[in-house]
């Protein structure tokens, strides 16, 4: 047959120089807003008690690294608890939103206020009837990753090619094989793009959560709340960079394994589904 | 010539989209035999792809009746239980499930059903439709667009139907695959002794593969037109070439652009 598949070399090219483009320009603008920040502290002579310099804050964060670390782990971990809570919770509330358009108008507008409703709000009932600590850390965390998931899940197994439907029902499918062997698979994508966008969520609720339902151990949230007490900047600087490392990180590990995931498994991407800005053509 | 006994007799049929005010087919009558290869060719909007839905049991009917027989009486064999009208059908894009492998596609239309999978089968299947045993393993984004319409073919031969319902199959790709992807359905249809239903806007596909064409017009026209075709003894190279076709041709077309 002459019809064969084309690799194609050209593809896989601009796609690495893209991604790495993806890294180094953000990177490259850091640098520059570090700079400026750096040349500003000098010029101005600002006090390091109102604006310490990037240079202090490095200083600081290799001075307090034991704490950071132990502390970021914390979060970490409480984080990626209230993650796994949130995608177990969300995937089945999406199962059965996809399953019945009455279920769907009955449910969508409470799933709606846990996106919407305060944290502080919610702290007290928490508080009452978990306590203080982890565990209501991690509630916390999981309240805020459950909207993500439930939506992008729920689109997922609606948003299926109708032709692949007639398919189904033309071997007269039943509602569960449709459900397990077409819908479950076809969501995919979207499942991992809802669990990208959850991972930040996330860990926000969980530095949040220490905030307002924690018990004082160790974790970044606490440590913000103890540097911005005792009014060493340097060191708040330095938790507050922990803390946006610690997203990036969880945030770029999802989406490397659910894309490798999705590539080698299951043959798929993210495609259009990424939540990210677009690099435009 | 003695006509074969119809696989489909639709009577009357009327199908109504939702609340629209007219009627997508209205009042369409067609008795297909047994071992026919049928083209409805006709304007977009005419309803032909519905029509190939009613007959696959995609699309009900708001009235009239469809009948659809499997098997002559005295060919069901023991307990003489109706047998189950077994239809293949083969879409205007590929529909393949993009996680699964070709062979994996294949299995699909068995792990629906009842049957059992058996892959030696499916492979000589693959084999049959143009594609190597070593595209088995592949997933259709490693295929080309003519070998995904090639594993939709196979896949909707793999429960061994009567009939095999084509919706433009080939529409989306260009004319040299055509070519080659008309000829396989001929072979298949005469080797397998299929009935089969093509829907198509293109007329020269039409005049070149079928043993009849009928011209569906909008409702509430219905079939203005139906040609049987004569099929001589030629090679597909000829029989492209052949005078025959070119006059066929322009009776379609005056049948459905009446001057």
């Amino acid at each position: 047959m002459s019809e064969r598949t084309e690799t194609r070399p050209a593809d896989i090219r601009t796609t690495a120089a893209r991604s790495l483009t993806d890294v180094l320009v953000p990177l490259l603008v850091l640098a520059l807003l570090l700079a400026a920040w750096q040349c500003a502290v000098w010029w101005w002579r600002i006090s390091p008690v109102l604006l310490p310099g990037p240079g202090a804050v490095l200083a600081a964060c290799w001075k307090i690294r034991v704490s950071l670390l132990e502390s970021a782990l914390r979060t970490a971990l409480a984080a990626l608890t209230g993650l796994s809570i949130s995608i177990v919770l969300g995937t089945l509330t999406a199962f059965a939103f996809s399953q019945s358009a009455l279920v769907r108008r009955a449910l969508y507008p409470y799933a709606v206020l846990l996106q919407t409703v305060p944290i502080i709000a919610i702290a007290p009932i928490v508080i009452v009837s978990l306590g203080r600590g982890f565990s209501s850390v991690a509630v916390v965390s999981a309240i805020l990753g459950l909207f993500p998931i439930i939506t992008s899940t729920t689109t997922g197994l609606l948003q299926v090619d109708a032709m692949l439907l007639d398919l189904f029902r033309l071997y007269r499918a039943s509602r569960w094989q449709m459900l397990l062997k077409l819908r479950v698979p076809a969501a995919l994508p979207y499942l991992i793009s809802g669990i990208r966008i959850a991972s930040g969520s996330s860990i926000v609720g969980a530095i949040v959560g220490e905030f307002f339902v924690g018990d004082g151990t160790p974790g970044l949230g606490s440590l913000i709340q103890r540097k911005s007490a005792s009014l060493v900047l340097s060191e708040l600087y330095a938790t507050v960079g922990a803390a946006t490392v610690l997203g990036t990180l969880v945030f770029g590990l999802i989406t490397v394994l659910g894309e490798t995931v999705l590539q080698r498994r299951f043959g798929m991407s993210l495609g259009g589904r990424v939540s990210g800005p677009q690099s435009g053509d | 010539m003695t006509a074969n006994p119809a696989i489909y007799s639709l009577r009357e049929a009327v199908v109504h989209f939702g609340d629209l005010k007219r009627p997508v087919l209205q009042q369409i009558s067609l008795r297909i035999p047994r071992g026919q290869f049928l083209t409805v060719v006709g304007p977009s909007g005419c309803g032909k792809s519905t029509l190939l839905r009613v007959l696959a049991g995609l699309q009900s009917l708001s009235g009239g009746e469809l009948e659809r027989s499997a098997v002559p009486a005295s060919v069901v064999s023991g307990g003489g239980a109706a047998a189950e009208l077994r239809a293949g059908f083969v879409f205007q894009q590929p529909a393949l499930l993009p996680w699964r492998t070709a062979l994996q596609n294949l299995r699909l239309p068995l792990e629906l059903g009842a049957g059992s999978p058996d892959d030696e089968r499916l492979l000589g299947l693959l084999e049959q439709v143009g594609l190597s045993r070593a595209d088995a393993s592949k997933r259709p984004g490693q295929l080309s667009g003519g070998m995904q319409m090639r594993l939709s073919l196979a896949r909707a031969l793999v429960h061994d139907p009567q009939v095999l319902l084509l919706d433009e199959p080939f529409a989306a790709v260009d004319d040299f695959l055509r070519m080659k992807l008309q000829d396989s359905v001929r072979s298949l249809h005469d080797s397998r002794g299929l009935t089969t239903i093509l829907v198509t806007h293109n007329l020269q596909e039409a005049a070149y593969l079928s043993d009849r064409v009928v011209v569906l017009q909008p409702a509430p026209r219905g079939i203005t037109a139906d040609f049987s075709v004569e099929r001589s003894r030629l090679s597909p190279a000829e029989r492209r070439r052949a005078p025959e076709q070119f006059e066929f041709l322009q009776q379609l077309s005056a049948a459905l652009f009446p001057s």
